[in-house]
């Protein structure tokens, strides 16, 4: 009996060790990649979004960046992802509304992409309609004012292509390319877009001083009767500097553009817009969902006097009546000053995000 | 060999067939359910937003934000022995998060209360810590003590006097007077929490909490949303206020 129980043990560990067939062997195992997260996002943050459908690898984050500077994906091989994501300007343009395929311009402000990972809730865009980054990168390809393509097409162009075939292989084995693989690429690129090294990190880490002025623009920025910017914008304990929630900020009385309201259906929602990320300001102009305000300045000054009420404004937008809480011109410029020191400018230069 | 391995089964068998005694020690799923009410009338995400609650000043109030944190949330029973049921919980009723939470425990059978703190106090309110509240934006500005708040509740009022909607913001945190910055005074504001008389017996453990918004507005202090509705962080008084009214939301609904 004894004897008979070993001999299958070693029968069943003969065969799960068994080495790979010759098929296994001609299949390339791309590499997995782990985020370089910052210390400082490690320490305070809960761990990145990253689907476990879609690990990040060497090859499907190299295809990826590949794509996303790639006309290719357009109708008329003219637009790129980074057309209106340009890494020197922290992967925005600076232009109010975006220009896609023929001149084509859109209705919204191209949103900067970095730090997408930490994303939580994973509602992406100004109106949080493209639940995951994958769904998002989704869009732009067929969206007329944008890339104005089909996927077959862009399938059909991939495959056909010199390079394209062998590094999908290498990324993703032998599934056929089609629109899944391309955004999934994409995504892992765009997950990779860190910026967390601006002075005001550096000030966190205790390597450098911030200025008096600067040390008052956060004062202005975190007291609640003063710009009460934390409760959207994030804080040193949040160094998202979004809490990527949907506000009605008071831009308007009335919406021409219904923002979350148009996704979700409910009233309440219209003319909400998701908090943008405070870092890199002073690359991203112009500002809002709909780039309305060119400079820094003209944004202090919505919120200090320039609010309008509507149905759904945030609770947390004060003194409405008055248009605000109505900062002096000395809170204002500390305000700025400090917006700036959240400006990654090693974000624009690192090479890994640059055209390859 | 073989009467070594038939001793061995029966040694086993014996040891599995545990007595009466040893059953009631088993693992009991707990399950703590927070059911928000006005007055008596359940409130859901449902109702954020459009449905309108009277106040006890008769102002009236619409929902659109509110968590908070319970923390230290322990089962005791009547010789003071704890057990543990979750250091904090971030409750978000719009979000539907942590409505209901579930935790195996093993307990002896008996009467037991729940006890919690809302919020943190100050020896658990610490700046930073807790990585998910940073990443819910849940933080308090280091200038009025730093932690994290204990409520954020935000929404909109009517009353005779003011008759377009406006904003108020019923953040609970801990008590800051920071009208010398050099020498701020700071009083722990979070407020123990005990509701007593659960009676655990074989089984499953299902306890529903009672959350009555309606009481940050009234008892004991009757709230007039005229002159306290926003910039509340830093009103030393009114944190004192919200967590005296704060004593009586918390309550064991009766069918658990």
């Amino acid at each position: 009996m004894i004897r008979n129980c070993t001999f299958s043990f070693f029968i069943c560990v003969f065969l799960s060790c068994s080495s790979d067939n010759s098929n296994d062997q001609e299949t390339y195992t791309p590499i997995e990649i782990s985020l370089e997260v910052p210390k400082l996002f490690e320490d305070k943050l809960i761990a990145p979004v990253i689907p476990v459908n879609n690990r990040l690898t060497v090859e499907g984050v190299a295809l990826g960046r590949k794509l996303f500077f790639d006309p290719i994906l357009s109708g008329d091989n003219s637009v790129s992802c980074a057309t209106c994501h340009d890494p020197k300007k922290a992967f925005t343009d600076n232009l109010q509304f975006s220009e896609g395929i023929n001149g084509r311009i859109g209705t919204r402000n191209s949103m900067p992409l970095f730090n997408l990972a930490w994303n939580f809730d994973e509602r992406f865009a100004w109106d949080g309609k493209e639940f995951s980054l994958e769904k998002q990168a989704f869009e732009p390809v067929t969206n007329s004012k944008e890339m104005n393509n089909d996927w077959k097409t862009v399938a059909t162009r991939l495959i056909n292509h010199s390079e394209y075939p062998e590094l999908f292989k290498q990324a993703f084995g032998n599934i056929p390319v089609d629109s899944n693989l391309v955004v999934k690429a994409i995504a892992q690129f765009e997950r990779t877009l860190i910026s967390g090294n601006a002075k005001f990190d550096k000030f966190l880490r205790g390597e450098t001083t911030l200025t008096t002025q600067e040390q008052n623009g956060l004062d202005v920025f975190m007291q609640e009767t003063k710009g009460d910017c934390f409760h959207c914008h994030g804080n040193p304990n949040n160094p998202l500097w979004t809490d990527n929630q949907f506000h009605n900020n008071g831009l308007d009385e009335t919406f021409s553009d219904l923002g979350l309201g148009a996704v979700t259906g409910d009233p309440n929602d219209n003319g909400k817009f998701r908090s943008p990320s405070l870092r890199n300001l002073a690359f991203t102009s112009p500002y809002m969902h709909d780039g309305r305000f060119t400079t820094l300045d003209e944004v202090i000054d919505h919120y200090s006097e320039g609010l309008k009420n509507s149905t759904t404004i945030d609770p947390l937008m004060k003194k409405i009546d008055q248009g605000g809480v109505n900062l002096t011109t000395q809170d204002k410029a500390d305000l700025k000053v400090f917006l700036l020191t959240l400006s990654d400018s090693d974000f624009l230069n690192n090479p890994n995000f640059q055209k390859p | 060999m073989l009467k070594f391995l038939y001793s061995l089964t029966l040694l086993l068998c014996l040891v599995s067939c545990s007595s009466n005694e040893d059953t009631i020690l088993q693992s009991k799923k707990i399950t703590v359910n927070f059911v928000h009410k006005w007055d008596d009338v359940v409130v859901t995400k449902a109702d954020f937003n459009s449905k309108s609650f009277e106040t006890e000043n008769e102002d009236k109030v619409s929902i659109e934000l509110y968590r908070y944190v319970l923390s230290n949330i322990k089962l005791v029973d009547a010789n003071n022995n704890e057990t543990d049921v979750s250091d904090y919980l971030l409750i978000d009723l719009g979000e539907e998060k942590n409505l209901s939470f579930e935790i195996d425990k093993i307990l002896i059978n008996g009467t037991y209360s729940l006890n919690f703190t809302f919020g943190f106090s100050d020896e658990d309110n610490k700046d930073g810590e807790y990585a998910d509240l940073n990443s819910a934006n849940f933080n308090v500005p280091t200038s009025l003590g730093g932690g994290y708040h204990y409520m954020q509740f935000d929404g909109k009022y009517t009353n005779t006097t003011t008759t377009m909607p406006s904003g108020f913001n019923y953040h609970a945190i801990r008590a800051a007077d920071i009208t010398d910055p050099a020498n701020p005074v700071y009083e722990d504001t979070s407020i123990p929490i005990s509701l007593t008389n659960i009676e655990v017996t074989d089984g499953d453990i299902v306890i529903n909490v009672t959350v009555d918004i309606s009481q940050w507005f009234e008892d004991p202090n009757t709230w007039d949303l005229n002159t306290l509705n926003q910039m509340l962080m830093p009103n030393f008084d009114a944190q004192k206020l919200m967590s005296a009214n704060g004593a009586t939301v918390f309550s064991l609904d009766n069918d658990s």
